[in-house]
């Protein structure tokens, strides 16, 4: 059984040993640097518009009538389920030379006829925020729903503010729901590449084009895995320290709770 | 006490963020004309056109197959999986634990090149089956971390009273593990059939001449295709996953 079990996920290990040797090559090029450093700052930018919007979001779902809860949560994971190549061309569309959104800012002057809206970092941005906000929502969703409210109302009742009860009381008592919201957003966001793809352009290019490129384009396999290489460690670093954050977290959970 | 109004104004924001865009496209689908800008009365033509699109159909059905086959395929092994894992206590299981965990966490391409690799690296032919292959990869992980989820909660002592009744270990297994567990291995069933038929990166690294799915077609589509028929499509397929999840909602609210 042991073995049926580990068979078909053993090619990440057969694969794994293989990178290593590429690594330094891929690095060597003069060209990636800015694309490194667009797609780091472009998944940290998403990951932080994405908590702010699903925080007040979770928030608020938590805390409506169960009737409205329902609602709206169906309206949630709707475009969770959806196909997000849907999604991502329904931004096209909105944003193409001639859709609605332009229209709509150019009648108001506020911008150029001829400024594009499509195929440039703000766009890819946009886009990359609409797809992975509901993966956001959810965790952190999840985790105020478990919250205890009362602890906020005792925050206010001893002279808290109310964004300080949020900030210092409800944002820590929901701490593995953010942690998770981050991850979920970061990571992907990370490793995106449909989203550039369809409207970035080339100003809008991330790891993720270039690695299909190198695949697709001129079928250099051995540098497409040494970019994925570097995306790895890219993913990892993150992911290393949220686990470092929660077993800090978690050690010095008790400790609180005998002090309480 | 009075309660700030911000939660609930960013959460409208939040919502007519998600649904303005999917609204214009279902309106779009209904446009008679070829391009979105202009408005040229109510039409089906985009839907008749679509139901002559032979392409799409072949996508759909290539996607219906590797869908159901690689759901089917990932519940056998992700329930073994996930068994093996509640059930016996090694040095390895933490190694297995995480051979389980990596594919979800790891970004698709990510996946989609290392297997594309790993086919490369096996002489395997790119086609239907290398797609079914990549799906049931990462669908295992996700079934077996679901009837983890199950079985963490199972009372073990259950399988033992009905051996102590006289069941061998197969009987006790079929009659009483298996319909114990089968919510969440219709739950864990459900999700991989979803992801399956919704996977387009990884499909896309894998997929050979001539087995296009649902997605890959989409996607070129919407590279080189007419918008129109996309919207439609898109529509159709947004109505579907609304009355599913809808439907889902109704039946975990109920049981």
């Amino acid at each position: 059984m042991f073995a049926i079990t580990f068979k078909p996920t053993d090619p990440y290990g057969g694969i794994g040993a293989g990178w290593t040797l590429e690594t330094l090559r891929s690095l060597a090029n003069p060209n990636y640097p800015a694309i490194i450093w667009r797609t780091i700052w472009l998944s940290i930018v998403t990951t932080a518009i994405c908590i702010l919007l699903a925080t007040p979001t979770g928030y608020f779902i938590a805390r409506v009538s169960s009737r409205w809860r329902q609602i709206i949560l169906l309206l949630v994971i709707v475009p969770f389920w959806t196909s997000f190549l849907i999604r991502i061309f329904a931004w096209k569309v909105l944003l193409h030379p001639e859709g609605s959104i332009k229209n709509v800012l150019v009648f108001f002057g506020l911008i150029q006829d001829n400024t594009s809206l499509l195929y440039n970092t703000e766009a890819v941005l946009l886009v990359m925020v609409y797809t992975f906000l509901p993966f956001a929502i959810l965790p952190i969703y999840a985790a105020a729903e478990k919250f205890d409210f009362r602890l906020l109302e005792a925050a206010r009742d001893l002279g808290a503010h109310q964004l300080r009860a949020f900030i210092s009381v409800f944002l820590p008592g929901i701490r593995r729901g953010l942690l998770t919201a981050i991850l979920v957003v970061l990571i992907p966001g990370l490793g995106s590449y449909v989203i550039p793809d369809i409207v970035g352009g080339t100003g809008g290019e991330m790891i993720g084009n270039k690695i299909a490129q190198r695949v697709f384009a001129d079928r250099n396999l051995p540098h497409a895995s040494g970019l994925s290489a570097f995306l790895i460690l890219a993913v990892l670093l993150p992911m290393l320290a949220v686990l470092l954050l929660q077993r800090k977290k978690e050690r010095a959970a008790p400790i609180i709770e005998e002090n309480a | 006490m009075k309660h700030s109004r911000l939660p609930l104004i960013i959460t409208m924001i939040v919502l007519i963020f998600f649904y303005l865009p999917i609204l214009v496209l279902v309106i779009n689908s209904f446009n008679a004309s070829r391009f979105g800008s202009t408005w040229e009365g109510w039409s089906l033509r985009w839907y008749e056109r679509l139901w002559q699109e032979r392409e799409i159909w072949q996508a759909l059905e290539n996607s219906l197959i590797i869908a159901f086959s690689a759901t089917l395929v990932s519940i056998v092994l992700g329930s073994t999986a996930a068994f093996a894992l509640h059930r016996y206590q090694s040095r390895l299981q933490q190694f297995h634990y995480t051979l389980i965990y990596t594919p979800l966490v790891v970004p698709e391409i990510l996946m989609g090149i290392s297997l594309l690799l790993f086919f490369a690296a096996a002489g395997m032919e790119l086609g239907l089956f290398s797609i079914f292959l990549a799906h049931v990869t990462f669908c295992i992980s996700y079934v077996a971390l679901v009837i983890l989820g199950r079985l963490q909660d199972f009372d073990f002592s259950i399988i033992e009273a009905a051996q102590d009744l006289g069941a061998n270990w197969w009987t006790a297994a079929w009659k009483v593990l298996l319909p114990l567990l089968a919510p969440g291995i219709i739950a864990g069933g459900l999700l991989a059939f979803t992801l399956s038929i919704d996977d387009f990166v990884i499909t896309f690294f894998v997929a050979g001449p001539g087995s296009t799915t649902l997605p890959i077609r989409i996607y070129s589509m919407i590279k080189h295709g007419s918008p129109p028929l996309i919207n439609a499509l898109s529509s159709i397929l947004l109505v579907v996953t609304f009355v599913a999840v809808w439907l889902s909602q109704r039946l975990t609210g109920e049981t």
